[in-house]
């Protein structure tokens, strides 16, 4: 049978892995969809094609977690970014944790930053079929 | 399509129980069915919110055990599960079979053991109701999801984050007052009078939310019996009538547009709306998903009742609490009740009945009886959304 996916989740993990955003062209209204899907996320079309994005992106918000599930290491910060490409994804945020709290009175500045995507590996657990893979922002 | 009316509905006390997720959810079970006075021969089906089974207590495949358990022959059942709005999800269902004339009583509930499950392994289990690949392996939580919610409608809406929280916390307040006055609440007797000071200033959970901003773990169990209008009057004097039901659906977070203006719950609630013919004007009471003090404000908004970016200012000037209109949790909500997720659509319905027979608890209970009630009920990352709209009267 004919596979959908012209990028998959195992693609965009192993595109991470060397600093690539992964990322997919519609070919029908030119926008861009991430991460994958077997249709584009702005108009359904299923004419994709793969394509690396730039990595840059802003700030839409964050939060520290403190009281993270079994298994991650606590006072992470998690991010969404809206990419320059246009789709927003979530991530991990790589900056000062007293910063990103209430305590700090200009954190809610942070939202709109610039940042640029990397990658941490996060180790398997007993659920995650493999290593997690996970955009690492920096602000620029 | 036939209308449809709920003619019994039970709830197991909510907090920690030492009993089995089949257990919780018979309980329940057998006190909705002695309320309906139906026969256990009378049932047809059995439609069951789970969401966890598995992982809590090492059991799958539930549905044949809980028809087993209550001695109902052999007839069909079938587990639901889209997180914590499964039980919402499993009466909707219940009432288009029902509408369809396909059975004439189904038993649809909820039960959950999340509580049992410990805070590190429960936020893990929660947070698997993200997209796996692309946000649970980055850590995201449910409380993170909220905070990152607070954080951009302070930043859309320009509320001081500081005033925005002072604003939060009486969503903390008021159902916390609730919910220490219902003696089936996880928190009764407790946390009845909190100022905003204790909610600001208690542990952080997910900066900016602190635990009193979020719902606990909770085990427990609720159920409904399900059945024609026509059907009911033989059973009861005091049907209540499922006027409307919606339910939507959206992917990743990333994917929707705005985290402040779920469009999954827009396209819900509007459908249970269209359903019955009625408005955010028309309801008196309604039973909203406040998992989170920025969740219930972000719903109160999606459902209608305030404009965008309103529903902050709502909450603070008491306009959803005892009095308000709609009153919004009467019965402490999820924050002040407990959210045992599989079991939440199936109590949040147990109190629209009770309120709407003029049972609800002393302190519970809006006055006048209200005439419509609502239910809002969210799964994951407004990835499920649920609403049914209940009625005294028929269409």
């Amino acid at each position: 049978m004919k596979e959908y996916y012209v990028l998959t989740a195992k693609d965009f993990y192993d595109g991470l892995k060397e600093d690539k955003l992964l990322g997919l062209r519609c070919k029908e209204c030119g926008q861009i969809t991430c991460p994958p899907l077997p249709t584009c996320q702005w108009c359904g079309s299923k004419d994709l094609e793969k394509t690396e994005l730039s990595g840059n992106g802003e700030i839409l918000t964050f939060t520290l977690t403190d009281v993270p599930p079994e298994g991650f290491e606590p006072h992470y910060i998690v991010c969404l970014v809206r990419l320059d490409e246009g789709p927003t994804i979530m991530g991990r945020l790589d900056y000062d944790a007293e910063k990103v709290t209430v305590k700090y009175e200009r954190s809610q500045e942070l939202i709109g930053k610039k940042v640029k995507a990397g990658h941490i590996v996060l180790p398997a657990d007993k659920y995650s079929m493999g290593e997690k893979l996970v955009p690492l922002f920096k602000v620029v | 399509m036939r209308d449809v009316a709920i003619i019994g509905t039970g709830q197991t006390k909510f907090g920690r129980w030492d009993k089995s997720n089949t257990e919780l959810f018979c309980d329940a079970a057998l006190e909705a069915m002695e309320e309906a006075n139906v026969d256990q021969k009378d049932i047809e089906a059995v439609y069951a919110g789970a969401v966890f089974p598995g992982f809590e207590e090492g059991q799958c495949n539930i549905g044949g055990h809980l028809v087993g358990s209550l001695h109902l022959g052999n007839i069909p059942a079938t587990r639901f599960e889209g997180a914590c709005c499964s039980a919402t999800v499993a009466i909707r269902d219940a009432y288009i079979w029902v509408a369809s004339g396909f059975y004439d009583i189904v038993l649809a509930g909820g039960t959950e053991r999340a509580l049992s499950m410990g805070t590190p392994f429960a936020t893990k289990t929660f947070a698997m109701a993200n997209d796996c690949k692309y946000e649970g392996n980055v850590g995201i939580t449910f409380p993170g999801v909220f905070a990152m919610a607070a954080r951009r409608y302070s930043k859309i809406y320009d509320i001081p984050l500081d005033k925005l929280r002072e604003k939060m916390a009486h969503v903390s307040m008021k159902n916390h007052k609730h919910g220490a006055l219902n003696p089936l609440a996880q928190f009764y007797q407790k946390m009845g009078n909190l100022k905003v000071e204790d909610v600001l200033n208690a542990r952080m959970a997910c900066d900016p939310l602190t635990l009193l901003d979020c719902c606990p773990f909770s085990d427990g169990g609720a159920a409904t019996i399900i059945t024609s209008a026509d059907i009911a009057r033989r059973y009861t004097d005091e049907p209540v009538y499922i006027l409307g039901v919606g339910q939507g659906s959206a992917g990743h977070l990333g994917a929707q547009e705005d985290i402040t203006k779920p469009a999954s719950r827009v396209f819900s609630s509007r459908s249970a709306f269209k359903h019955a013919g009625l408005g955010p004007k028309d309801i008196d009471i309604m039973e909203i998903h406040d998992c989170f003090t920025s969740a219930e404000i972000i719903a109160s908004e999606a459902i209608g009742f305030f404009d965008w970016g309103k529903g902050a200012d709502a909450v603070e000037e008491g306009q959803t609490d005892m009095g308000g209109r709609p009153v919004i949790n009467p019965d402490g909500g999820l924050m002040g009740k407990g959210h045992p997720i599989g079991a939440t659509g199936a109590a949040q319905v147990h109190t629209i009945v009770e309120e709407m027979k003029g049972k609800a608890p002393k302190g519970n209970q809006v006055d006048p009886v209200p005439e419509i009630g609502m239910t809002d009920t969210l799964g994951g990352g407004f990835n499920t959304l649920a609403h049914l709209i209940l009625g005294r009267s028929r269409r």
